[in-house]
């Protein structure tokens, strides 16, 4: 295993020693059911726009297959195909990274900011294993690629404040661009308040602070060579979780990558793309701002990830040949300190995560086949040895409680496999995908103990002798086009075995004052999940035009129980006037009453809701300076609600107007 | 984090180095390397040189390795039969406690090692005394002292008066060292015939529920309940515990025809047995 490791390592050390001459620009392979969303900070962009200041978070939100599942105003969870954190793979440019928090208080979206990315690609299904195994799909916050304009220095400010929560953002953003050489860096601050439901009924503990700064920096050692170096640090405090019994004093994100890229258009190779990475995370949850609690209680976690990965693409023919040679060490720590009420009493401690070292090694290999001018097919593996070992003593100790025979280590192989036929005529595009995949437990699923789950309420204890869980997936989109009337229909089935979930043990006790009882992670024999979404864009003019979706997912376990998380039938409905310096939405969104929902699993009939938000925008032009306005209201009409994605119910933000100011200076 | 496990680390040696520079002059001999003197015994002829691990007498399970000395040539007898009697000095009355016979430590050559359960003591450490009868080839000799007995912290020893108008005695012997998990609970329960006679007792049942007070009075999983072992005389059980902190272990004394001699189920009413242990770690 460690060997496979090392010869990764070679692997990607020895490409950088060749080098060839020529270029000619290649355009990444799009792969099939991909979305993209781009990070347009400093742009006017027509498709359900946004604030140019809007979290990563806000900016995902818009993907139709994603949800973001809310405990508070911050650090929201992604879920993609009604599938959260563990049963997907989310990187930040290919790098792997992991939340140090036990109870997902900080997904990996949380450190990084608007300022650092440029798109993000999401994936469904298997389409998303180019970085690592993952069930629902894979999200890749993706950076901007080198900066050689040659544009030297340029310099923008941002400004943005939201009446609700009284919510303050500033950005700087200084780039020096040359031929050879570029510097470019970042810093963003947010702050905000606690906000106001509708009917301004304040939320308390909703309230975060956090900046991010970045500096990305490459040198163009010849014409196909490209060194590049980027740190993003990302410190958030005072972050209130209104949904949940604590909150965070500090979730800090450390991330840095040194890149090299080779590139050549008329080589067989056309590029090469090789990173050393490492990133460390530190989570403190704390209850000290919470006045009435049983116990006060500390829960430090922390994540260190070190990998690599090396990306050839190339190209013979028909074929478009994909590469990424993957690899990571993890390690996975956290720990739980109890302060009695009584101070005679000695603290009491225990670890909820015991160490646990990950080390994965792993080949991707993705092959594009143009058959035709309108046809292709597009097949992907992925292998990977995945192995998981308990570091601390106490760890394998406290797990042997429940499960007695624990080792200290496990080693799995896991798999991928996927294949998309697509058909591309005048008038419509049609894909049809089937996909297998494995995923490997998560570190709570393995080896989490006493995980308090405040959304069933129940402590969690890890498994660490679960098996893979296995996935086969079917996925299609069709898309139709007359004049000036798109019409699309995507869809797809998961139908998953050893679906990894809690089980009540009713033998066990609760630790957490409160609980209502423990749950063992376990596998049920299978699950299915279901999702169609129906999208329609309508161009009235040039100027004018209407988007729409209906999406219905499904999702129902062996027992023909439903699911948790699993969205109710939902709809958006927005009309664009667009022009070159101005542009302006009106957006309907909304859910169906979710009456499939999942009692055992913490979850009550959410009710269906509406809101309705206006977005505005203009560009206006200074000497050689640009200012982009984004203004509007969200929620206009002061909404009271909540959606099945919102922790314990906790109701999301009343009207809000905001105004988002970008200044640049050229 | 790397500093926060340095330091203590560090604290750590510094520390153990420092105790075991600290000790008498009794050059360190094979087998009592991690043991620290308690006290000396001495008549005319002999030293008995008393150890344990902390150098003290507590209340509670006190285990004891033993070597006398031979004053005559500083040398250490091999072929000694030893017995003790420690005594209470009440003041209207006198009375032992629950112990063991003394054996040689086997693949030593000098060193006898037995265990004595002191269920009491007064609050300066006094009261009790040590007397030792011992054969040393055919002869007998007697050594006689007074010993200091702490209080210890935690209630690690109870004795009670059971349903059957018998009295008592339970000590925790194990776990020394308590860890995350699950734990060999071994438990020495005695019952007290008169003054001076506290025989093991067989073949009960000890039924056991874990509790954290400062945490809702929680239990943990997959303990079982305590069983008498012949080969040790002692009882037996698993004690799961989920995180470090105080505990108290609830206990339910049945005997052999399943009688509740003593102690009640923990509910939400009543938070804690009567018969009860602590422990802490």
């Amino acid at each position: 295993m460690k060997k496979c490791f090392i010869i990764g390592i070679c692997f990607f050390c020895s490409h950088i020693l060749f080098s060839q001459e020529n270029r000619l620009e290649t355009k990444k392979d799009t792969t099939i059911l991909q979305e993209t969303i781009v990070i347009a900070q400093r742009k006017l962009s027509n498709y359900r726009q946004e604030k140019t200041l809007s979290s990563i978070d806000a900016y995902l939100e818009k993907a139709n297959q994603v949800t973001m599942i809310k405990r508070g105003n911050y650090a929201w969870e992604p879920s993609l195909n009604n599938m959260v954190s563990d049963r997907l793979n989310v990187t930040i440019d290919g790098m792997q990274i992991f939340g140090a928090c036990t109870d997902k208080m900080d997904p990996i979206t949380s450190y990084v900011d608007v300022s650092n990315l440029e798109q993000v690609s999401i994936n469904s299904g298997q389409e998303g294993a180019e970085n690592g195994h993952c069930i629902g799909g894979g999200i890749d916050l993706q950076m901007a690629p080198s900066k050689f304009h040659n544009s030297g220095l340029k310099t923008s400010i941002d400004l943005g404040y939201e009446t609700n929560g009284n919510y303050k953002t500033t950005g700087l953003d200084v780039e020096y661009s040359g031929n050879k050489f570029y510097l470019n860096t970042d810093g963003i601050f947010r702050k905000s308040d606690n906000y106001d439901a509708g009917n301004e009924k304040e939320v308390m503990y909703s309230q975060f602070q956090k900046y991010n700064f970045s500096l990305q920096s490459g040198y163009s050692l010849s014409d196909n060579n490209v060194l590049e170096a980027n740190i993003i640090y990302d410190k958030a405090t005072d972050i209130g979780y209104p949904a949940l019994p604590m909150d965070v004093s500090l979730a800090e994100a450390l991330i840095i990558s040194v890149t090299h890229r080779y590139k050549n258009g008329s080589a067989r190779i056309k590029s090469l793309e090789s990173r050393l990475y490492f990133n460390t995370i530190t989570h403190i949850m704390d209850d000290s701002n919470r006045p009435d609690v049983p116990i006060r209680m500390d829960m430090p976690g922390w994540s260190d990830t070190y990998g690599f990965y090396s990306k050839a693409t190339l190209k013979e023919k028909k074929h478009s040949l994909l590469i990424n040679l993957n690899g990571f060490y993890n390690k996975s720590l956290a720990e739980m300190t109890m302060y009695p009420n009584d101070p005679n009493q000695p603290d009491m401690f225990m670890y909820t995560w015991p160490d646990i070292r990950t080390l994965y090694t792993g080949l991707y290999i993705n092959d594009h086949i143009a058959l035709n001018p309108s046809e292709s097919v597009s097949t992907a593996l992925r292998l990977g040895i995945h192995r998981n070992k308990i570091a601390k003593r106490a760890g394998v100790e406290s797990l042997q409680i429940f499960h007695p025979n624990v080792k200290e280590s496990k080693s799995c192989f896991i798999l991928s496999l996927s294949g998309a036929y697509t058909i591309k005529k005048n008038t419509f595009d049609a894909t049809l995908g089937l996909g297998y995949g494995e995923r490997a437990p998560s570190v709570s699923e393995g080896y989490g103990f006493f995980l308090f789950n405040s959304f069933d309420n129940y402590d969690y204890i890890g498994n660490p002798n679960l098996k893979n869980e296995k996935a086969l997936e079917l996925n299609t989109k069709v898309n139709f086009k007359f004049d000036a009337l798109k019409l699309g229909i995507t869809s797809s089935f998961f139908h998953i075995s050893n679906y990894i979930i809690g089980e009540t043990d009713n033998t066990a006790k609760p630790m957490t004052i409160g609980a209502n009882g423990v749950r063992l992670y376990n596998a049920l024999n299978h699950a299915s999940i279901f999702d169609v979404y129906l999208n329609t864009t309508y161009n009235f003019s040039k100027q004018i035009s209407f988007n729409s979706s209906i999406g219905y997912n499904y999702g129902v376990e062996s027992n023909k129980q439903n699911l948790p998380l699993i969205r109710p039938l939902s709809y958006l409905a927005e009309i664009n006037y667009n022009t070159q310096k101005f542009n302006a939405a009106l957006q309907l969104e909304g859910n169906g009453n979710q009456s499939k929902y999942s009692s055992f699993y913490g979850e009550d009939e959410t009710p269906a809701y509406i809101v309705l938000n206006l977005n505005l925008g203009n560009i206006l032009y200074l000497k050689n300076n640009k200012l982009v306005f984004k203004y509007g209201v969200e929620n206009i009409l002061d909404a009271n609600y909540s959606t099945y994605a919102d922790w314990n119910n906790i109701p999301r933000q009343g009207r809000n107007f905001y105004l988002n100011a970008s200044y640049i200076l050229f | 984090m790397r500093l926060k496990y340095i330091v203590p680390i560090l604290f750590i040696s510094l520390f153990t180095v420092a105790c075991s520079t600290d000790e008498n002059d009794t050059p360190i001999i094979n087998g009592i390397e991690n043991l620290v003197k308690i006290q000396e015994i001495t008549n005319n002829d002999h030293t008995i040189e008393l150890y344990n691990k902390t150098g003290k007498f507590n209340t509670g399970y006190n285990s004891v390795t033993i070597r006398i000395k031979d004053n005559a040539n500083n040398s250490y007898f091999e072929n000694a039969n030893i017995s003790w009697m420690p005594m209470m000095q009440m003041p209207t009355m006198q009375h032992t406690c629950p112990k063991s016979a003394i054996v040689k430590v086997t693949d030593k050559n000098t060193l006898y090692e037995g265990f004595i359960i002191y269920q009491m003591t007064n609050t300066d450490g006094s009261g009790w005394s040590l007397t030792f009868n011992y054969t040393i080839n055919n002869e007998d000799y007697t050594a006689t002292d007074t010993i200091s007995v702490i209080q210890s912290e935690k209630q690690n020893v109870t004795s009670f008066m059971g349903s059957d108008d018998t009295k008592y005695i339970a000590a925790l012997i194990e776990p020394k060292d308590p860890i995350i998990g699950i734990n060999n609970l071994m438990v020495g329960l005695y019952k007290m015939e008169n003054m001076m006679s506290f025989p093991v007792v067989q073949d009960y049942k000890i039924l056991l529920d874990p509790r954290m007070p400062g945490m809702g009075n929680h239990s943990s999983p997959n303990n079982t309940d305590l069983s008498y072992n012949t080969a040790d005389s002692m009882y037996h059980g698993d004690l799961s515990l989920t995180m470090t902190g105080y505990w108290v272990l609830n206990l339910k004394l049945k005997n052999s025809e399943n009688t509740v001699l003593k102690g009640e189920d923990v509910t939400d009413q009543n938070t804690q047995s009567s018969l009860y242990l602590e422990l802490e770690f």
